[in-house]
């Protein structure tokens, strides 16, 4: 299939001053991304996961090497709506994303932008609202919504712009269990119905487990990029980097480090019922 | 003695208006001196309005707050001193930081107490110690700090006026999983240092089975339960229903229960499902 998204050797470092030195973030990423894959990108605090996903769309630029959205450099000044046209982004702060006080203004924000006609503005926005399933509160204050609410706007108003793919930061970072839920399936329908390539940076590692491809960072690397069946099987790797596995995947390695035959590739609740059964 | 106690306690938002909202019903509560709880519901489940009754942030609609058995309203002048002995952290405290070093962001509350200079430096340096911060970043500018130590600066300026209850709403949102698990047991060494009361709000139930001695669960305004932790997951079905998040590990062990392997114990971390497990393969080898 197709690449959307092409990195290249990608370098990037905080400009210093007079007084504190240069500080690479970056040191060196070559990823590359299939149109309609959903992939987690993982890695802890600082490990640069948010630098990366802040160059998909040109919020940042390469200090040295390139980064390609559906063919476009992103260095590409003049190209700049077309690319954030194609990369829409959701970040992780719900109440910081909203401009309108009515739902329905606030998806179509952007497309006022963009001049596009009344009607289809309307069918777009429309659309939108339904797929993320809040169509009921079009008419509502955005602050009367909860956070997993806001967030569903925020996504609704990037599928406005009929993106080829969303990078989401950390989206569920301030929800509930329950705006975590809705997100999620939200973000997991878009990438099944709609085949828009997903990529979502988060800190759990259950949403990790229901992705199709986990890319772990540490210190600005790219240190492990598989499955999440694959990637998780590296407890040991995993943790020395600050991250959790899943609690089954864990208490699988365990019962492998104490003798027991269980597989090393554990990453649901059902293949940890049935190994345990196994094993009685 | 109970600590803190609460008798019938209602609040209304908005009352007599059209958006008339009962967000605390009829709770009745008491948490013991020393106790670490783990407090948990969801989103309007009211526990952010009950626990802001705790220093007296809210006054009950109907019923009573009382600390140490008093009731915290009985002379609404002396609110202030409440809010001294009942320290809440509210969720994202970092925004809240505004002194110019850490020392002085941390020293703000025991000041405003009228305690003096060796007394406020003694607190400052031991939650600063507690909580680990460094003693050279004392004379930082906080703003120059990290996301997750802003945020313990933020939790030490609290703990420093060394309230009799704690409460923190959320101390681990947004963090990754080494800097939640920091967090956490930098308040269980405060905990044992102090050996003071100590609520934490938390989503996660997993967060929750590995710190408190006993969980309080709102929902739907009302009180849900109140009880030692693994009483309270020995209801994980139940918890379940009321839109919580029940740990994975302890959704395998209900499920093998469904399938007829009962091992007979509430299993809410992995270190106790692996010993639980282990242990009952031996004995069949013995057997």
């Amino acid at each position: 299939m197709e690449n959307i998204i092409e990195i290249e050797d990608l370098h990037f470092s905080y400009k210093g001053d007079s007084e504190t030195p240069d500080v690479e973030v970056l040191k060196g990423i070559d990823l590359t991304i299939k149109k309609g894959e959903f992939v987690a990108v993982l890695g802890h605090n600082g490990s640069g996961k948010s630098t990366l996903a802040k160059h998909i769309n040109a919020i940042l630029l390469p200090t040295k090497g390139k980064v390609l959205v559906d063919g476009i450099d992103t260095a590409d000044e003049d190209k700049l709506f077309q690319l954030r046209q194609k990369a829409g982004m959701v970040f992780q702060n719900p109440d910081n994303q909203i401009v309108s006080s009515i739902v329905e203004e606030d998806v179509a924000f952007a497309l006022e932008n963009l001049g596009v006609p009344y009607e289809e503005m309307r069918r777009r926005v429309d659309e939108s609202l339904k797929a993320v399933n809040m169509y009921d509160y079009r008419l509502h204050s955005p602050s009367q919504l909860s956070g997993g609410q806001k967030q569903r706007i925020a996504i609704a108003g990037v599928i406005a712009m009929q993106p080829e793919c969303i990078i989401l930061d950390e989206p569920t970072a301030m929800l509930d269990p329950q705006g975590r839920k809705e997100v999620m399936s939200t973000i997991m329908r878009m990438n099944r119905e709609q085949g828009i390539t997903i990529v979502l940076i988060t800190h759990y590692m259950d949403e990790a487990a229901k992705c199709g491809r986990v890319v772990v960072m540490d210190k600005g690397r790219v240190v492990l990029d598989d499955t999440p069946r694959k990637v998780f099987s590296h407890v040991e790797q995993v943790k020395e980097i600050g991250l959790d596995v899943p609690q089954v995947t864990e208490l699988a390695w365990e019962l492998r480090r104490a003798g027991y035959d269980v597989p090393d590739d554990i990453i649901t609740e059902e293949e940890c019922v049935e190994a345990i059964k196994k094993l009685f | 003695m109970a600590i803190l106690e609460t008798q019938e306690l209602t609040y209304t938002y908005s009352q007599g208006s059209p958006f008339e909202k009962t967000a605390v019903d009829h709770v009745n509560l008491k948490i013991e001196e020393g106790e670490m709880v783990g407090v948990m519901g969801h989103t309007g489940s009211g526990k952010s309005t009950l626990i802001q009754h705790f220093n007296g942030l809210l006054k009950p609609t109907s019923g009573k707050v009382l600390l140490e058995g008093r009731d915290i309203w009985e002379n609404k002048d002396k609110i202030r001193d409440v809010r001294f002995q009942v320290g809440l952290v509210f969720q994202y405290p970092e925004y809240q930081i505004f002194e110019e070093t850490v020392y002085k962001d941390i020293a703000f509350g025991p000041k405003n107490m009228g305690l003096d200079e060796a007394e406020i430096k003694r607190r400052v340096l031991e939650t600063a110690h507690d909580i680990g911060l460094k003693e050279e970043l004392l004379d930082r500018s906080p703003f120059e700090l990290s996301g997750g130590q802003k945020r313990r600066v933020a939790i030490a300026g609290v703990m420093a006026m060394e309230p009799k209850v704690l409460i923190l709403d959320e101390p681990t949102a947004g963090l990754d999983p080494a800097g939640r698990d920091k967090i956490i047991s930098h308040i269980k060494t405060y905990h044992e240092r102090t050996k003071n009361t100590i609520l934490i709000v938390s989503h996660s139930m997993e967060d929750i089975a590995g710190f408190a001695d006993k969980i309080l669960v709102m929902s739907k305004a009302k009180l849900f339960c109140y009880d030692e932790t693994k009483k309270v997951f020995a209801r994980s079905e139940e918890i379940s229903e009321i839109g919580l998040d029940v740990p994975q590990i302890t959704k395998v062990f209900m499920e093998l229960k469904k399938q007829g392997l009962d091992f007979g114990k509430e299993v809410y971390t992995v270190g106790y499902a692996k010993d639980l497990l282990i242990r009952q393969l031996k004995g069949r080898e013995v057997r």
